[in-house]
C-alpha cells in the first residue's frame, strides 16, 4: 500500500501517472468492495425483495374445507394500479396528503423553534451548559415513550384539557389529533434541529459580526444577511434529516392516537394495516410508493436547496476531478 | 458525489419496506411444521395482560410441579387488536418464540384457517364435555375444535346501589328507557350530582365492535344473519345503535367514553364517575377492592344487559388456548392446557381473576354463587350471547363495524348512511 501511494505524496522522481492512477483505482475498487457488498445486503435485498413482492397478490379466498388457499398470484401491476380507484385508492390518497401534511406542518414549526433555541444556546450566558442539556432531554427520549406521556397529558382528564379548561377528546379521530401528533412531533425533534443549527452557529465567527456592527447592521438584518447564510448548510442537513423521518411516521400517531384512525394514518401505518391483516403484496406496493416519494423528495432538496449531506463541497475540486479521472480509468 | 446522498435518503426508507419484506416470506403456509401433539420441554404461554395476577401464579404452580417442562409468560399489550396482531406477525415468521395462544374466540376462524394454529384431538382433552355449549362451539371452525377455552365472558350491566338508593330507585335497570329514567333521578339527587350516566367501550377498537353489536342485538337486529350473510341495514339495528348515538347526543353518555377503552371505563367507574358500565365479569374483583384502588367497593351492583325493550343480548367474549403450528414442544403445551382448564383452576379463576367460568357446573355451585353474585346473571348471559361474525376476514371485518360504529357516535355520519355503508362493506367481503 505505502509504494503505491508514496508517489502521489512526494513530487519527487517522475513516474508515468496514468499507471499509478489505474493502480490506485484498482485499490480503490477492492477497497470499497466489502462496503458495496453490505449495502448490497442491506439496503439492495430488502428493496428488490420488496418491489418483487408487490407484484403478488395473496389468496384471500378458501377452499371447501374452509382453508385459506396458501400462495401467491402473480398479479403485475395491479397492487399499484389499485391505487387510483375505488376504497383502496380513498384510503392511500388520505394516508399519503396525511404523510405530506404532517411532514410540512412539522418540519416548519421545527426550524422556527429549533433556530430560536440554537440562538438562546449560542448567547453566553449563566448556566448555558444546563440549558443545552435539558433542551436535549426530549430527543433522548424514545418515541415510544414520548407517545405515551403525550396521549396521559391529552387524557380526556388529563392535564391538557386542565389548563384549557375545555374538554377536547384528543383520541378520537379528528383535527384534534392531529394537532396533538403535531405537538407532540415538535415537541420531540425541534431540539434536534436546534443542536445542529447550533453546530453550525459556533463555527461562525465573532468578526463577521462586529463588521456587520460596524457597517451599521441590526440585529435583525445580521440574522438574514449573517447567521442565516452561514448557519444554513447546517441547517438544511437537519431538515433533510427531519423531512426524511417525517415522511415515515409511525409510532407516534400509533401509540398516541391508536390504528385506524383516518385523521392521523400515514403511509406507513396502512402499509402496516394491509400487511397485518396479510395482504402483504398491496403492503409491498404501498411501501415501495412511499420510498419513491422519499427518494423523489430527498433528490430534489438536494438538488434544489444544495444540502451537503457528506460534506462533499469542503473538498477541493481539483482533488474531486483527479478522483473522477482515477475511477473512469479503472473502470475502463 | 450527490448519488450518495440520495443513497442517505433510500437508507431511511428501507426500514419502511422492510416491514413488508419481513411479511412477505411467511405467505407459503404451515407446511413443515408437525401438528401431532409431540415433544416435552419449556414452552410459552402468550396472553394480553395479566391484570390479577392469577395466571402467573398458576404458571408457578405449574413450574414447581414441572421443573423441566417450565411454561413463561409472554404478556403482549392490553388491546386485543395488538394481541391479534402480535400473534399472526409471530405465525407468518413461522417463529416458535410463540406455543400456547390465548386466543380471543372471535379470531378462531382466521387462525383455524391461515393454519396458524392446530387442529385439537377432542378425545385428548376430556374436560370440553362439561364445557357451557356455546363456549365450546366458539372454538370451533367448521365442526373441528382448534382451542379449549378456559374463560368467558359476558358483558354485564355494573351500577351504584348508593346511587340508586339515594335516588329511591329499587331496582337496576331492564331496558334502556329505564337507564335514561334512572339516570335523571340520580342526577337530581345530591349524591349524583356530577356523575357521568352510562358507558362502555367506545374508543375506535375491538371493544366497539362489541358495544356495537351488542346494541344492535339487543335491538332484535343482527350484523351478519346464521347463514353468515351480512343483514345490518334494517330499522332494528338502527334503533339499537340509535341507543349509544342519542346517548352521546342527549349526554347520557358522557363524550370522554369515545376515548374508553375497557381499562378506562373500570378505572372511570371504580373513581365513582360512572352510575352505569357495561363491562366483563374481570372488573368485579377489582371494583370490590378495599386497598383504596377503589372508591366503589362495596357500593355497586351487577345486573344482565338491559336491551330495548327488555333483557338485553351480550356479545359472547372469552379466550381459548390454542398451540401455534410452528410451536415445539407441543405434548407439554396439551398438558398444560388440561392442567389449566382443570375445574380446580377454573374455579380458581373465577374467585381470584373475576374470569367467567367455562365448566356448567362450576355456575350451579351453591358456595360460589354466595360468594360471587353475579354468577347466575352471568350463565344466564352467556347462554343466551351471540357470537360476533364468525369470518376469516374477521380483521376486516371489525374493522368496517368499528368505521361505521365510530363515524355514528362521533357524528360525522348518520345511523343510516353508516348501516348502508356496514351493509356494502359486508357484503364486499363475503364475496371477494
Amino acid at each position: 500500500m505505502a509504494v503505491v501511494e508514496a508517489p502521489a505524496r512526494t513530487p519527487a522522481p517522475k513516474v508515468d501517472k496514468s499507471v499509478d492512477f489505474r493502480q490506485q483505482g484498482r485499490l480503490a475498487s477492492y477497497l470499497l468492495t466489502p462496503t458495496m457488498a453490505v449495502l448490497l445486503v442491506v439496503i439492495g435485498y430488502p428493496i428488490l425483495a420488496a418491489i418483487y413482492q408487490s407484484l403478488f397478490t395473496q389468496g384471500q379466498g378458501v377452499d371447501a374445507d374452509g382453508f385459506v388457499i396458501q400462495g401467491d398470484t402473480f398479479s403485475g401491476l395491479a397492487n399499484y394500479t389499485a391505487i387510483f380507484s375505488g376504497d383502496t385508492g380513498a384510503r392511500f390518497w388520505n394516508a399519503f396528503y396525511n404523510t405530506t401534511f404532517f411532514t410540512v406542518v412539522c418540519v416548519v414549526i421545527e426550524i422556527v423553534i429549533g433556530v430560536a433555541m440554537a440562538l438562546i444556546m449560542n448567547k453566553a450566558f449563566k448556566g448555558r451548559g444546563l440549558i443545552r442539556a435539558s433542551i436535549l432531554v426530549p430527543w433522548a427520549i424514545p418515541t415510544v415513550v414520548s407517545a405515551k406521556l403525550w396521549s396521559w397529558i391529552f387524557d380526556a382528564n388529563g392535564i391538557a384539557n386542565y389548563l384549557l379548561g375545555t374538554q377536547v377528546l384528543w383520541a378520537t379521530d379528528g383535527w384534534q389529533a392531529k394537532l396533538a401528533v403535531i405537538i407532540a412531533d415538535t415537541w420531540k425533534t425541534a431540539p434536534f434541529i436546534g443542536l445542529l443549527t447550533l453546530a453550525g452557529l459556533q463555527v461562525i465567527p465573532g468578526d463577521v459580526y462586529e463588521a456587520a456592527k460596524l457597517d451599521g447592521a441590526n440585529a435583525w438584518r445580521a440574522f438574514w444577511s449573517i447567521t442565516l447564510p452561514l448557519v444554513k448548510p447546517a441547517l438544511l442537513v437537519a431538515v433533510l434529516f427531519r423531512i426524511l423521518d417525517n415522511l415515515r411516521m409511525f409510532d407516534l400517531p400509533v401509540v398516541l392516537i391508536g390504528l385506524q384512525k383516518p385523521s392521523v394514518e400515514t403511509l406507513s401505518i396502512f402499509s402496516y394495516l394491509e400487511n397485518s391483516n396479510t395482504r402483504y403484496g398491496p403492503a409491498a406496493a404501498y411501501a415501495f410508493v412511499l420510498f419513491l416519494y422519499v427518494a423523489v423528495v430527498a433528490y430534489l432538496f438536494v438538488k434544489l436547496l444544495g444540502a451537503d449531506v457528506i460534506g462533499d463541497k469542503a473538498a477541493k475540486k481539483p482533488a474531486r476531478r483527479r478522483r473522477r479521472l482515477a475511477a473512469k480509468e479503472a473502470t475502463a | 458525489m450527490r448519488r450518495r446522498s440520495l443513497a442517505v435518503g433510500a437508507l431511511a426508507a428501507t426500514t419502511a419496506l422492510l416491514i413488508s419484506a419481513c411479511g412477505g416470506g411467511g405467505s407459503g403456509g404451515g407446511g413443515g411444521a408437525s401438528t401431532a401433539l409431540e415433544g416435552v420441554g419449556p414452552i410459552t404461554l402468550v396472553q394480553g395482560k395479566d391484570t390479577s395476577n392469577f395466571v402467573q401464579s398458576q404458571l408457578d404452580k405449574w413450574n414447581g410441579m414441572h421443573p423441566d417442562q417450565k411454561v413463561t409468560l409472554i404478556e403482549l399489550p392490553e388491546d386485543a387488536d395488538a394481541q391479534r396482531q402480535q400473534m399472526i406477525q409471530n405465525a407468518n415468521a413461522k417463529s416458535d418464540a410463540y406455543t400456547v395462544l390465548a386466543l380471543d374466540n372471535v379470531w378462531t376462524a382466521e387462525f383455524a384457517a391461515n393454519r396458524y394454529v392446530i387442529q385439537l384431538p377432542a378425545d385428548q382433552f376430556p374436560n370440553t364435555a362439561q364445557f357451557l355449549p356455546p363456549v365450546i362451539d366458539s372454538a370451533k371452525y367448521k365442526g373441528n375444535l382448534y382451542g379449549i377455552p378456559y374463560a368467558s365472558d359476558g358483558g354485564l350491566l355494573y351500577y351504584r346501589t348508593d346511587l340508586l338508593q339515594a335516588a329511591g330507585i329499587s331496582a337496576p335497570p331492564k331496558t334502556w328507557n329505564d337507564i335514561v329514567a334512572d339516570c335523571t333521578k340520580i342526577k337530581a339527587t345530591p349524591q349524583g350530582a356530577g356523575v357521568n350516566c352510562y358507558a362502555g367501550q367506545f374508543q375506535k377498537y375491538e371493544g366497539l365492535t362489541v358495544n356495537a353489536a351488542e346494541a344492535i342485538n339487543s335491538a332484535g337486529g343482527v350484523i351478519t344473519d346464521p347463514e353468515g350473510k351480512p343483514n345490518v341495514n334494517t330499522p332494528e339495528a338502527k334503533q339499537g345503535l340509535d341507543f349509544l348515538v342519542n346517548g352521546f347526543k342527549q349526554g347520557y353518555i358522557a363524550k370522554e367514553a369515545l376515548t374508553y377503552k375497557e381499562e378506562e371505563s373500570r378505572r372511570a367507574f371504580q373513581e365513582g364517575k360512572l352510575a352505569f358500565l357495561r363491562n366483563w365479569p374481570y372488573v368485579y374483583s377489582l371494583a370490590e377492592k378495599t386497598d383504596g384502588s377503589s372508591q366503589v367497593a362495596g357500593k355497586f351492583g351487577v345486573a344482565p344487559l338491559p336491551g330495548m325493550s327488555g333483557p338485553g343480548v351480550s356479545s359472547l367474549g372469552g379466550h381459548a388456548l390454542a398451540i401455534s403450528t410452528f410451536a415445539k414442544n407441543k405434548k407439554t403445551a396439551a398438558d398444560f392446557i388440561n392442567f389449566y382448564t382443570a375445574k380446580d383452576t377454573n374455579t380458581t379463576q373465577v374467585t381470584q381473576a373475576s374470569l367467567a367460568p367455562v365448566w356448567t357446573s362450576i355456575y350451579d355451585d351453591p358456595t360460589l354463587q354466595k360468594q360471587l353474585p353475579y354468577l347466575t346473571t352471568l350463565k344466564a348471559s352467556i347462554l343466551s350471547a351471540q357470537a360476533r361474525p364468525k369470518v376469516v376476514r374477521y380483521g376486516d371485518a371489525t374493522l368496517a363495524i368499528q368505521d361505521a360504529a365510530y363515524a355514528a357516535l362521533q357524528g360525522t355520519m348518520t345511523t343510516d348512511q353508516a348501516l348502508a355503508q356496514l351493509q356494502t362493506k359486508l357484503e364486499q367481503l363475503s364475496t371477494s
